[in-house]
């Protein structure tokens, strides 16, 4: 591995640190009240929003109103988009004469994109109008980014509380977090991604000639702006079906670094919000702590794997050294390797390589991030409730160990808490568990598979890790835009949004009206390294025992194979 | 305070407990056990396979031998719960062996008296005992006073003093009267005193599931249901890749997976807990008491009788004039000989220390007059030989001497100064016009308290003394005791108010008290702890009676509270850190024939597919009995920081749990293919 390739792999995760802190600072001043040096220019819109929609930013939500106003947004959200879809052919703004997209289809991207996943059964330069893509995916880019993130500040202020009926106001939350947060970031983001050559035009598709004097139609339209959102929220929905990989909506080492920096920014400084608003900011940092061990144990494993490259290729002579099937030339191994890794990580899932053409191993890598729950980062707010939900459990054992009622951060952990954070950790892996294992037993399922044997197994599983976790990446290999695959992997995608955030909800009204339990010398200290240290365990132990047998048998027994001269 | 521990290993314990293990076989009692519940329904499944196997003439050896590994899975943990409710029961039965033999002298409403069984007896009844008789049921003493030996209850030799009125009402079934006369109202019927609300605390079928083992229940139904999913679905995934696994297997798979371990000890874990306050003289009133007692940081204590030995003790004579010392010592003896308080007797007690007198028997001289304490005067003291002697306060001696014209000299009031700023009480004695000298009052700590208050700050529990007496005093004594901070001039209503205080800051605090007074602060507290000696009120308010009536005895308490859950814990993290080498043993057996490149994953090298799921199913099985030790006596606490003892458990249990399986699993294969078994 060149010099080159180690500072990528080390930089890039020391400039996201440097970079998460001030942004979680940040958003703790944003969702506090306090003021920031967007307020002047942003409250006076901030006001005339609340008044437009009478909202009265004052009134606190007790954890059942603010969940019941989360999910009824959510949901007109998705049959708005829907209808949208049903319809796109009679609206403006439709060059390229797109009819109405399949029901289910539809369905399918609605709810994918309504749920902050942006799994895309469909192939965006092929079936939606510009309308679709402006007023409806990237809409739901903004408004399911900021529902998890509200959600997440809901529950750090279950932890900050005390003795409270309330855990704010879900619409001053949404409002806030698409205004300081995300509006600020797109614009910035939009502008650079336009400079360095990303296209943002509402013309339709030019056609050109080629050197050959064959016809290419080239594909182009409102890019960069959905780009920039796709990224930020961790959405991944990609404007073209080669999403990241593709020229105009990635086109330089630049725009990579940047897009790769802008789908993990947010997630990684949620943790420091997280310390900031408990005044406790070492507990933030241990939060970030244990994220970044698994992302970089994730990273190291997955680099090794593709750097070693494949034994067959080695020895048909084809190729030596790194893996590059699948991959970009102009971003090379190490670059899509962290691109590859953050994507699946956060629950972004834009890619900008292959994931069907990684080493088995890398593969697992990939999985094991998603099918964990997101919790490494995570998606947008819902990678810091699935950690600290994790972190729930870590306490509970802990706590129990150390020969006291379990505690987190002074909050007593007691029943209710208890199973509120299992069903969290636990609904997404039984989700991809039975769903996977119904699409390879029937006909349906099997169908659309690209490859046999364990890879195949792979494809299904890596599919259904995808939709449950919220990420929308696809191992592709796979065609998922069937009846079977988009009625499944919608359910996925709903349970799975729906199971993490009204649980976490729930346990941020609980928690909120607990007292808190003042510090002794006999408390654990939540902030320590034995804390980031069996916070890992458990993600590890909890991912690895639920997922071994499968595992085992997909791209385990794959690699194994290969070494033996068998693919599929 | 005696601890009492039965030994459980014998015969007479363990053969009824393998009976009643058989007993809790049925279905409507395990399922409240979920997770052992789970595994009866599934070995019940493994039955029926091997009739099938039987019906079909297949082979039977393999599914036999799981299924019947899998009974004895059940039935190992069903013994586990058994023999703690059998300790526990033992256990009560030494403390209850008296009462029920006894008979009582009810008071009619005429007012004589009826002779009537103990066990007829109704709270309110009216009773009457007289020297020798044994308190049939626990009551409070409503005229009269008697001397009574608890020893039976107790352990402690002494007998105790038991009065109407006062703090010390409170009499307990089952100790007896030595001498004195008292009439005693009963105040719970036989079947609600402590001692039997205990015994239905250690029996598995009326116990209540504390809040934390509920938790801790949901969790293990969690990863059950989770583990559940993984083998159902195994099933299909193995089908796709062209392996057929047998129902048998799957259910081996799954019964491994689960947390047995735990699950099938946490019952046990919790009635020997039970056992364990029993062993250490404490009746509970609830299992949660129990835990709280582990979460305790704070603990109120009052300085009298908890600290203190309770009375202030004359500890040091400060003579005026040098030289004049043994004339001190004279007058202080002689004005104290017939005071009959705590104080003067320790005056009498130094004094003749100081005259090298111990022993010898001081009467009051012939011709002298005792001048006995009065509210008016506030001296105490004797005529004698002309002279007159007195003992008493700095005012009171003042006024005494200055009567006759006499000044007080500078020194004296320096003296008085200096005792006083050291937070003792000086007293002042004078013969006639001439002050002799001081004597310094001072209170006692009970021994070894200090120490005791030290290991609780260790455990991160602050102590906090109550007292009456001005700042100064209260200072001195908390600095000597080491407590972490005092409230003094404390009225009666100044606890409560400093209990509720502490609890809305988010601290669990625990009160030790006795008087009626400390009740509706017991009432509050996180965790009461009354003594058996103190009020009837007293008792009812506080969720833990020590029947020893030793305040500090907390310490053992907040041990036994942090011992449950600790082992609770541990067994908790040790039963999934074994999962993984289950899944090393089962997978690749599952998936060896098919795909022998998975012989990668069998790191033990077992001898065949068969013999590693049986030597894991078997491991399974076994680990339970191996642990109930550990589970009846709990992990042993250390009073370490937090994180030293997170580490330490750790180390133990998870890192433990992790390796101690590869090892049994194999030694287990091993056996098993010498045996010839699969």
């Amino acid at each position: 591995m060149t010099t080159g390739n180690w500072l990528c792999l080390i930089l890039f995760p020391l400039i996201l640190t440097i970079m998460a802190f001030p942004m979680g600072e940040y958003m703790a001043k944003v969702f506090s009240g306090g003021r920031s040096f967007l307020t002047p220019v942003l409250s006076p819109v901030e006001r005339f929003l609340y008044r437009l929609f009478a909202v009265d930013p004052k009134e606190e939500m007790s954890w059942k109103t603010y969940a019941l106003s989360l999910v009824l947004f959510n949901i007109i959200g998705i049959a708005v988009l829907f209808l949208l879809q049903l319809i796109q052919g009679f609206l403006p703004f439709n060059p390229q004469q797109f009819g109405a997209v399949r029901w289910d289809t539809a369905l399918n991207t609605a709810i994918s994109f309504g749920t902050n996943t942006n799994w895309q059964a469909y192939s965006g330069e092929q079936t939606m109008s510009y309308l679709t893509q402006m007023l409806g995916l990237t809409v739901q880019n903004f408004t399911s980014a900021a529902i998890g993130i509200a959600a997440s500040i809901a529950v750090i202020r279950g932890f900050i509380r005390k003795s409270a009926a309330a855990i704010g106001n879900f619409w001053v939350d949404l409002t806030r977090t698409v205004l300081y947060i995300l509006l600020p970031l797109v614009i910035i983001v939009s502008f650079v991604l336009v400079s360095q050559g990303v296209v943002q035009t509402l013309s339709p598709s030019i056609e050109a000639t080629t050197l050959e004097g064959g016809k290419q139609v080239i594909a182009v339209g409102p890019v960069a702006s959905q780009v920039a959102i796709k990224q930020i929220g961790t959405n991944g929905g990609g404007f073209f079906n080669a999403n990241s990989a593709h020229p105009l909506e990635n086109p330089t080492p630049l725009t990579d670094f940047l897009e790769l920096l802008s789908l993990l920014l947010i997630a990684a400084a949620l943790p420091f919000t997280l310390g900031a608003m408990l005044k406790n900011r070492r507990q933030g940092v241990a939060i970030f702590a244990a994220m970044m061990v698994l992302y970089l144990a994730g990273l190291g494993v997955f680099a090794w794997t593709e750097m070693r490259g494949s034994p067959l290729l080695e020895k048909a002579g084809v190729a030596s050294g790194m893996n590059m099937e699948g991959k970009e030339a102009r971003f090379g191994v190490v670059n899509s390797v962290i691109f590859a890794q953050s994507t699946t990580v956060t629950s972004c899932g834009a890619v900008n390589s292959m994931h069907d053409s990684l080493l088995p191993l890398s593969g697992l890598v990939l999985m094991f991030n998603m099918a964990i729950g997101e919790v490494i980062f995570g998606g947008v707010g819902t990678g810091l409730i699935g950690m600290l939900s994790y972190a729930i459990l870590t306490m509970f054992l802990a706590g129990l160990m150390i020969g006291r009622t379990p505690e987190l951060m002074g909050k007593k952990l007691e029943l209710f808490e208890m199973v509120m954070a299992v069903v969290i950790i636990v609904t997404p892996a039984i989700l991809q568990l039975v769903l996977s294992s119904v699409a390879i037993s029937t006909q349906a399922g099997i169908a659309s598979l690209g490859n046999t044997g364990p890879h195949g197994l792979s494809e299904i599983i890596y599919a259904f890790a995808s939709t449950s976790g919220n990420n929308g990446s696809a191992f592709a290999g796979l065609n998922a835009n069937t009846i079977f695959y988009n009625l499944t992997t919608s359910l996925a995608m709903i349970i799975g949004r729906f199971s993490t955030i009204i649980p976490a909800l729930a346990i941020a009204g609980a928690l909120a009206q607990k007292k808190i339990v003042p510090v002794s010398t006999a408390t654990f200290p939540t902030t320590s390294s034995l804390f980031i240290f069996m916070l890992v365990c458990v993600v590890i132990v909890v991912g690895a025992l639920t997922f071994f047998p499968v595992f085992t048998l997909g791209p385990l027994l794959e690699h194994l194979l290969m070494a033996v001269g068998k693919t599929f | 305070m005696k601890s009492k521990k039965i030994n459980i290993w014998q015969t007479k314990f363990i053969l009824p407990a393998l009976t009643e293990s058989l007993k809790k076989l049925n279905p409507l009692i395990m399922i409240s056990s979920p997770v052992m519940f789970i595994v009866e329904l599934v070995t019940i499944v493994t039955t029926v396979i091997v009739v099938f196997d039987i019906v079909s003439g297949r082979s039977i050896a393999f599914d036999l031998q799981i299924s019947l590994w899998l009974w004895f899975t059940i039935i190992f943990a069903n013994f586990a719960e058994a023999l703690a409710e059998g300790q526990g029961r033992a256990q009560a039965d030494s403390l209850k062996k008296n009462r029920s033999e006894s008979v009582a002298k009810r008071i009619l409403n005429h007012g004589g008296t009826e002779i009537i069984s103990a066990l007829q007896l109704k709270k309110g009844d009216m009773i009457l005992l007289e020297d020798g008789d044994t308190i049939p049921g626990d009551g409070e003493v409503a005229v009269g006073t008697a001397l009574i030996d608890e020893s039976a209850i107790t352990g402690e030799s002494a007998p105790v003093i038991r009065e109407s009125g006062g703090d010390r009402s409170g009499v307990t079934g089952g100790t007896r009267v030595l001498s004195g006369k008292i009439t005693v109202r009963i105040t719970a019927n036989p079947g609600e005193s402590f001692l039997d609300q205990m015994i239905g605390m250690v029996e598995g079928a009326k116990r209540q599931k504390t809040p934390n083992e509920r938790a801790l229940n949901m969790l293990l139904i969690s990863l059950t249901v989770l583990f559940v999913i993984v083998v159902v679905t195994l099933k299909y995934f193995a089908a796709y890749m062209g392996v057929h696994v047998t129902v048998a297997i799957l259910i081996a798979l799954l019964v491994c997976l689960m947390p047995t371990t735990i699950g099938g000890l946490l019952p046990a874990i919790g009635i020997a807990g039970m056992d364990r306050l029993l062993q250490y003289n404490f009746i509970a009133m609830s299992g949660r008491a129990v835990e709280a007692a582990g979460d305790v940081d704070i603990v109120l204590m009052d300085k009298t009788g908890t600290i203190t030995l309770g009375n202030r003790m004359a500890t040091e004579f400060i003579a005026l004039t040098e030289g004049k010392e043994k004339e001190l010592f004279h007058a202080a003896l002689l004005s104290s000989l017939a005071d009959d308080t705590p104080e003067g007797r320790s005056i009498v007690v130094l004094a003749k220390e100081k005259l090298e007198m111990r022993g010898s028997d001081i009467r009051a001289p012939e011709g002298s007059v005792f001048f006995p304490f009065s509210a008016e005067s506030r001296m105490s003291g004797i005529d004698w030989n002309g002279h007159r002697i007195r003992k008493g306060s700095f005012d009171a001696v003042r006024d005494f001497v200055s009567a006759k014209g006499k000044q007080l000299p500078q020194k004296v009031q320096e003296i008085v100064a200096a005792i006083a700023s050291e937070g003792s009480t000086p007293l002042l004695i004078a013969q006639d016009e001439e002050i002799l000298g001081a004597v310094r009052l001072k209170d006692v700590l009970k021994e070894g308290i200090s120490g005791r208050i030290a290991k609780l700050r260790q455990m991160g529990i602050k102590s906090i003394m109550i007292t009456g007496d001005n700042p100064l005093t209260a200072a001195t004594i908390a600095a000597e005791a080491g407590v972490d901070d005092f409230v003094a001039e404390a009225k009666p209503a100044t606890k409560l108010e400093l209990i509720r205080n502490y609890q809305e800051k988010g601290h669990l605090v625990a009160m030790i008290g006795d008087g009626t007074n400390d009740a509706p602060a017991l009432a509050q507290a996180d965790v009461a702890v009354a003594m058996n000696a103190g009020t009837q009120a007293a008792r009812e308010a506080a969720n833990i009676v020590d029947l020893d009536s030793n305040p500090t005895k907390l310490l053992d308490l907040v041990e036994i509270g942090k011992q449950i859950l600790i082992t609770r814990g541990a067994l908790t993290t040790f039963s999934v850190a074994n999962d993984v080498a289950k899944y090393f043993a089962i997978i690749p057996a599952i998936f060896i024939v098919g795909y022998p490149q998975l012989r990668i994953l069998d790191i033990m090298h077992l001898s065949s597919p068969e013999s590693a799921v049986l030597s894991a199913v078997i491991f399974n099985a076994m680990i339970i009995p191996a642990l109930i030790p550990l589970a009846l006596r709990g992990v042993r606490y250390h009073p370490l920081s937090a994180s030293a003892l997170l580490r330490r458990n750790l180390g133990i249990y998870g890192l433990g749990g992790l390796m101690l399986p590869f090892a049994g699993i194999k030694i287990i294969d091993v056996l098993i293919s010498m045996l010839h078994l699969v």
